[in-house]
């Protein structure tokens, strides 16, 4: 895969983020109204002074006047982007591009979504035309194919891979326990954690993340121009997307222990930004821990953990707040649930604030604190193994050269 | 060479209830025996598609001409269910596919008609029941759910018809309204008596007409829902008691409308040449057959044997006999079960559904003509080479697959939870994310061998969603049907559908 990517080229000036959860009070108006005031506080620019937006949403409205309208937004191009869960990180990316191509100085990208009010157990799909033969699996069960997959090919006991998924899930929410955005802000036992009700498979509730309301925003100007709005301007190091052809599915091949997708979009943005050792050079990430198992397996498809070693590591604690990479130091899914077009954005607020030291000193990162290093990576996932989009996203408060 | 039957098949579903259950559940006690229940995914229509896999297996049999169906519980009115049929075999859209249905003695008609059809070109003839009744009542512990089918052409049959005759009478033994949950019944007693002088009649004038005694009678089947004529009808007609067929009524129950078939079948599969055959059926008068196996029978036994067919005979005996009653009425619709909180699942369209006809109706894959990577569903871009329109249609119905990983999905919405999901990598290529069923959730495992199966999905809007999962088999017992190579595709059309 080709692409010359932007490095440093723009940069991230303002950030919002509502509290994620059960916002029976909120409704997506509010939620984006929310995101946007903080965001443009955060810059230190009222609304007018955008010039473009990008709104990321799957299913809380459509069209540019689903934010024009609640935020009075006057005659400015507003486009809304949809790519599955990867919807945040997508609305991010393309407001990025068009400041790097000089099309415009001020952007806004602001994700949102409101789940908690269509009445249902987990996410809802959106009705599409069809023969009725696609098999009507829950994104629980699609993503539990992972389990007895990894086992097989790695020999792990299930046993012992219940164990490490429940770890996942104890870690995440340990994080989420000190951050007051979460939807979840509770330390949960791995007793309790081990003996939830299956969902799917080898799927507890707890290897769920929960369904949540939430909306992020972030506003992108040229890297030259970063200093006129902030002190503590945060570059954009690389951005990749990639939408698989959905071999899995389709090849036997495919033995249901990586996201393809994952890492090439992986691979893209390290070499746009430059990190060659993603281990040793990032300070944080931020990845799409939809469910434990995927956590897992995104360990090394990122570039963290060797093929097959993943469940050793995180049994290790290699990627707990206090290891060597921390992996959702914000508590991630498992802690904010998945308000999907709010989710990539909401991560990148996490290395918004770790990266520029004003997170609350309880979960700060001391790679960060003590200077070592100053890179984050976001990843968002959407679809299913075997057929999904795959964002990965490096930002970096340093600006090369 | 004769015309006649040249081929049949039997499908009975994988689930037994038992009778004792039912005697359980209300208190009452006893029940001996069981009977045989369509899954929860199961209707008349994708069980006629089982039976007539099953009749089209066997290598070199005649691809029909004619299809005919026949069943008193017809999925569809208005709607010919006959097609949706013609769809999961895969034949060929320049042949007919009709509905009889209605009444039990539609069954009769439908074979005498593939029978005459059969003379001119191969016909197809299938007949399904699923016999429901008011909970604890005859209907519900002595019916039992199923499916026959018999190909006629117009050589190589196995049987010469030497003789037939009908009665006719106009009487209110049992009725349903269209509509109604269950049939009644008028007492037992005025039924016997209305039917044994027609059913006499019927087979005396069908002995005569064949210039055969009853003495000479070497099978003799006698069918019908009216089970007092039909056991005292047994012991009168003067044919030795060693000579009835079986109906295996004790262990599948009454298959109404495909009971006759089915005890015909068992019969075939035993007779030896020259052979004489009697069929009598009660329904609403009384038809009986004078047959006679041919030459040819020993041969088709013997291919029905190698193509790993089971016998009606075995069939009987398998299947799985632990479900709940509890459960059995949530599948007929007389328990509503409290659904999971998820939306309904959707409606199938019509117009996608006909554009992808050979897929969810045939099971076709595409395969590349240029690098030969196997696609389901089937698409026009090759995943491997990326070739554009250079595919050719597979028929993947007839063949194993075997588990590549497989969940048990609690959350999803199923008709009976939970739904478990598999992906299915087949026989000589090809993958494929799908439903299981007649599966007992904690035994799948990688590698689990599978069938595929057609089944209903679920009803939404009164549309019913036709498609096809995946059965464990172990290989050479339930899973009669065979393939190392895939058929060539019967329907026409693009290779792509």
């Amino acid at each position: 895969m080709s692409s010359t990517g932007i490095r440093d080229r723009v940069a991230i000036v303002g950030m919002g983020c509502t509290r994620f959860g059960e916002l029976w009070d909120q409704g997506t108006n509010d939620l984006l109204t929310d995101a946007a005031v903080e965001c443009t506080t955060s810059a230190g620019v009222a609304i007018d002074a955008i010039d473009a937006f990008w709104l990321g949403t799957l299913g809380a409205g459509n069209s540019g006047i689903t934010l024009s309208k609640p935020l009075k937004i006057g005659y400015k191009p507003v486009t809304r982007v949809e790519n599955f869960c990867a919807t945040g990180s997508e609305a991010f990316r393309n407001a990025c591009y068009a400041v790097a191509s000089g099309a415009y100085e001020l952007v806004m990208a602001i994700g949102v979504e409101k789940l908690k009010d269509s009445g249902y157990s987990g996410l809802t799909g959106i009705h599409k035309v069809g023969d009725g033969t696609n098999a009507a699996l829950s994104s629980p069960a699609a993503f539990s194919f992972l389990v007895p997959a990894y086992c097989h090919k790695y020999g792990v006991d299930p046993d012992e891979m219940s164990s490490v998924l429940n770890r996942i899930a104890w870690k995440n929410h340990r994080n989420g326990a000190v951050n007051p955005r979460a939807q979840y802000q509770k330390e949960v036992s791995l007793e309790k954690i081990a003996a939830s009700p299956r969902v799917a498979g080898q799927l507890g509730v707890f290897d769920c993340s929960g369904v949540s309301d939430g909306a992020a925003a972030a506003i992108i100007c040229r890297a030259e121009d970063a200093y006129k709005y902030t002190d503590s301007p945060l570059y954009v190091k690389g951005l990749s997307l990639v939408a698989g052809p959905a071999a899995g599915a389709i090849d036997p091949d495919y033995d249901y222990t990586s996201f393809e997708e994952v890492v090439r979009s992986a691979a893209d943005a390290y070499q746009q930004a430059g990190v060659d050792d993603p281990r040793s050079q990032l300070a944080m990430a931020e990845v799409h821990d939809c469910f434990t198992p995927t956590e897992l397996v995104l360990m090394e498809d990122l570039g963290f953990a060797d093929r097959g070693t993943a469940w050793k590591e995180v049994m290790a604690g290699t990627f707990d707040r206090d290891g060597e990479l921390p992996v959702n130091p914000d508590g991630g899914l498992k802690s904010f649930g998945h308000p999907i077009g709010a989710t990539g954005l909401r991560m990148l607020f996490e290395c918004w604030l770790q990266l520029r030291q004003e997170a609350p000193p309880e979960r700060q990162i001391a790679a960060v604190t003590e200077g070592r290093r100053t890179l984050g990576l976001t990843h968002n996932l959407g679809g299913a193994p075997g057929e999904c989009v795959s964002f990965v996203g490096v930002v970096g408060t340093e600006r090369s050269e | 060479m004769e015309p006649g039957i040249v081929s049949w098949g039997v499908y009975l579903p994988y689930w037994r209830l038992e009778r004792r259950a039912i005697g359980q559940a209300f208190g009452t006690g006893g029940g001996k025996g069981s009977r045989a229940v369509a899954s929860y995914d199961e209707d008349t229509t994708s069980m006629a598609v089982e039976a007539g896999r099953r009749a089209l297996t066997p290598p070199g049999v005649p691809e029909p001409a004619d299809l005919f169906f026949s069943t008193p519980a017809p999925a569809y009115l208005d709607k010919t269910n006959a097609t949706t049929v013609h769809a999961g075999l895969g034949l060929a859209s320049g042949s007919g596919a009709y509905d009889l249905c209605g009444s039990v003695r539609s069954s009769w008609a439908t074979l005498q008609l593939a029978a005459l059809a059969g003379a001119r070109a191969p016909a197809l003839a299938v007949v399904a029941d699923l016999r429901t009744g008011l909970p604890g009542g005859p209907d519900e512990t002595q019916g039992g759910d199923g499916a026959v089918a018999f190909l006629f052409a117009a050589e190589g049959g196995v049987t010469q018809q030497l003789g037939h005759a009908s009665c006719t009478d106009e009487f209110l033994d049992r009725w349903r309204v269209p509509g109604e949950t269950a049939s009644r019944q008028w007492e037992d007693r005025f039924g016997e008596e209305a039917y044994l002088p027609l059913a006499r009649s019927a087979f005396e004038r069908a002995l005569a007409d064949a210039g055969i005694a009853a003495g000479d009678v070497d099978h003799l089947v006698v069918s019908g829902l009216q089970a007092r004529a039909v056991a005292g009808l047994k012991k009168s007609l003067g044919v030795p008691a060693d000579r009835v067929a079986p109906d295996h009524a004790g262990v599948i129950g009454n298959l109404g409308a495909a009971q006759t078939g089915l005890a015909l079948a068992d019969v075939l599969e035993r007779a030896t040449v020259g052979q004489v055959v009697v069929v009598v059926e009660l329904a609403d008068g009384a038809d009986a057959v004078v047959l006679r196996t041919t030459g040819a029978l020993p041969a088709v036994q013997e291919a029905r044997r190698e193509a790993g067919l089971t016998a009606v005979a075995d069939l009987v005996g398998e299947g799985r006999s632990d479900l709940d009653y509890a459960v059995y009425l949530s599948w007929r619709g007389m328990l509503h079960r409290e659904p999971p909180r998820r939306p309904d699942p959707e409606r199938p369209d019509a117009p996608a559904s006909r554009r992808t006809e050979g897929w969810k109706f045939g099971f076709n894959a595409s395969r590349c003509t240029v690098c030969g990577f196997r696609h389901l569903p089937p698409t026009r871009v090759c995943l491997s080479c990326q070739s554009v329109d250079q595919m050719t249609s597979e028929r993947m119905a007839d063949l194993r697959g075997t588990v590549a990983t497989f969940t048990i999905d609690h959350l999803a919405f199923s008709l009976s939870p939970p739904m478990v999901g598999a992906v299915i990598d087949f026989d000589g290529g090809g993958r494929y994310r799908g439903e299981m069923t007649d599966v007992d959730p904690g035994s799948v495992a990688v590698g689990t061998r599978v069938a595929m199966t057609f089944r209903r999905l679920y009803t939404t809007e009164g549309v019913h969603n036709y498609f096809w999962k995946a059965r464990p088999v172990s290989d050479g017992s339930l899973g009669e049907m065979d393939g190392s190579e895939p058929e060539v595709n019967r329907a026409e059309g693009a290779a792509t559908s």
